[in-house]
């Protein structure tokens, strides 16, 4: 799955949001993206377990983790700005917690605690699943014995994200293609339809992905 | 309702860990066990479908947008322990390639949201189908166990949220729970529209899927609902009542508290914020008020949208 194409172009005030879906993997000739997908994901759980788990005052562990990562990103050769917009995605909770611990006559070095631990679990996240192709992440899952029946639904669903969303697109823009815009009353039930629809075809398909796997000699 | 990293601690997250992993561990041998091989492909699937689903957004008023959540979809179309395995795998893909929910939340994010909110979504939904019958019952069903179960998932969030010491207890319950209890009435209108597109459509799916889901399989029932209680007399129980955190006391009891302290991070402080304890009092009421109030439009929106009772 390498090649997957930019999946979706969609208009901006379509009923489809993209924000989650510019999915930009690192360039596979840096030094990060090639080391091996074992290690990566293991040194990311020790990193985000440790820095979860530490005290306030552990100051240098912070410090120390903060420097890896920021290293880390620079020889991955992700963009910057890419970077920094996936960081973004964080801010609906850590605002709560700023409003909620503004309030509190202790409750700033608390909040500074959760958010710089926060900002450095998510940018080791991001970091990894950007530099590990999914397939590897799998092969890792698979090693340390999680059920088949799991991996293969994780794999199958990885798999038909991007054709389903693809699918919801096309089928939004067939709609408004054929009828002019509906009222404000209607639209919950067009776009209930519209995901009803998916659901029918999600599943007409996977009649289809039986077949093919039995077709193959799957068991 | 994703929690992201940092933002509830150890003891949480290796709790919410354990008890999300024997849940989800039983709904995969429970689907290996009576979900036909022709189904298999259908998990992948209906999780790639919930994920899209998710991305289509629903305009309300002023400008602001919401999407489904879908656990208790997934759970009255494929049946509760298949949408445990596919509501936790959208999860885990969403935690490792999209960043959403954190890597040690994964425990509780899918305690909340594949566990509580697809299983209690689905006993409600069952419950009032037994006195409802006919896809109008069906729709009403689905509509009321929705709310409630985005309503229970969202406590319980704040209830781990308090347990770990990140928000207090006395504004995270009011603050999650009136905010869901809008938030559920638009997940329990679009599950039913979904669901009743689907019906209409393909009447033969749902009572096909359905059935995979057995509905006359209590032990599996009785097992998740033990499992949810647990989880919920964890999270919820100690703030909800005033008996001390049982952790705490365990640690007392056994003379390592002190031990813990440096460890762990500290229990909620005990906040004193003028007139804000009367809140979870108030919040409490309003969502017994609010599920009499969400029952009875559930049931005039399965009267308006489904004009003629039509058996399946």
């Amino acid at each position: 799955m390498p090649c997957r194409r930019p999946a979706l172009q969609f208009q901006t005030e379509g009923p489809v949001s993209v924000h989650l879906v510019n999915h930009h993997h690192g360039q596979p000739d840096s030094l990060v993206y090639r080391l091996s997908a074992a290690l990566k994901l293991g040194l990311a759980l020790v990193i985000i377990v440790v820095t979860v788990l530490a005290p306030v005052q552990w100051r240098a562990w912070f410090i120390g983790v903060a420097v890896l990562l920021v290293l880390t990103a620079w020889l991955s050769q992700l963009p910057l700005f890419f970077l920094s917009r996936r960081l973004l995605v964080l801010s609906p909770f850590v605002l709560g917690v700023v409003l909620v611990n503004a309030f509190q006559p202790a409750g700033r070095a608390k909040w500074m605690a959760v958010a710089v631990k926060s900002v450095l679990c998510l940018l080791t996240v991001i970091l990894v699943s950007n530099t590990t192709p999914f397939s590897q992440i799998l092969r890792v899952l698979k090693s340390i014995r999680v059920p088949t029946l799991l991996i293969t639904t994780i794999a199958l669903m990885h798999r038909y994200l991007f054709v389903l969303m693809d699918e919801a697109e096309r089928m939004r823009r067939a709609r408004a293609s054929r009828t002019f815009t509906r009222g404000q009353r209607f639209h919950w039930q067009t776009l209930a339809t519209v995901v009803g629809q998916l659901f029918i075809r999600a599943s007409e398909r996977a009649e289809r992905i039986y077949d093919a796997m039995c077709a193959r000699g799957w068991k | 309702m994703h929690i992201p990293d940092g933002f509830i601690d150890g003891k949480t997250a290796a709790v919410t860990a354990v008890i999300s992993a024997v849940g989800v561990g039983f709904a995969l041998r429970q689907v290996r066990r009576e979900l036909p091989p022709r189904r298999v492909p259908l998990l992948g699937l209906s999780a790639a479908f919930l994920f899209a689903a998710q991305m289509v957004n629903f305009p309300v008023a002023g400008g602001t947008s919401g999407h489904l959540v879908g656990g208790t979809l997934v759970a009255a179309l494929l049946g509760p322990s298949a949408a445990v395995v596919v509501v936790t795998t959208v999860l885990i893909v969403q935690c490792f390639l999209f960043q959403d929910g954190g890597v040690l939340a994964l425990g509780a994010n899918v305690f909340n949201m594949a566990i509580l909110n697809s299983v209690i979504g689905y006993m409600i939904y069952r419950m009032v189908c037994h006195w409802l019958t006919g896809i109008r019952g069906r729709v009403t069903a689905i509509a009321f166990a929705a709310w409630c179960a985005t309503v229970l998932a969202a406590i319980s969030c704040a209830g781990q949220l308090a347990w770990s010491g990140t928000i207090p207890w006395s504004v995270a319950f009011p603050a999650m729970a009136t905010v869901h209890m809008f938030i559920g009435v638009g997940e329990g209108l679009i599950s039913a529209l979904v669901f009743l597109a689907v019906c209409r459509a393909r009447p033969d799916l749902i009572t096909e899927t359905t059935l995979t889901g057995q509905p006359q399989r209590l032990g599996e029932l009785v097992r998740y609902g033990l499992l949810a209680t647990l989880g919920v007399a964890v999270f919820v129980a100690p703030f909800a009542c005033s008996w001390p955190d049982g952790l705490d006391s365990v640690a007392e009891k056994f003379g390592f508290g002190h031990k813990m302290a440096p460890l762990l991070p500290a229990p909620a402080p005990d906040y004193h914020v003028p007139g804000i304890h009367w809140a979870v009092g108030a919040t409490a009421v309003a969502g017994a008020a609010g599920s009499l109030i969400v029952f009875a439009l559930a049931l005039l929106m399965g009267r308006w949208l489904v004009p003629k009772p039509k058996d399946l």
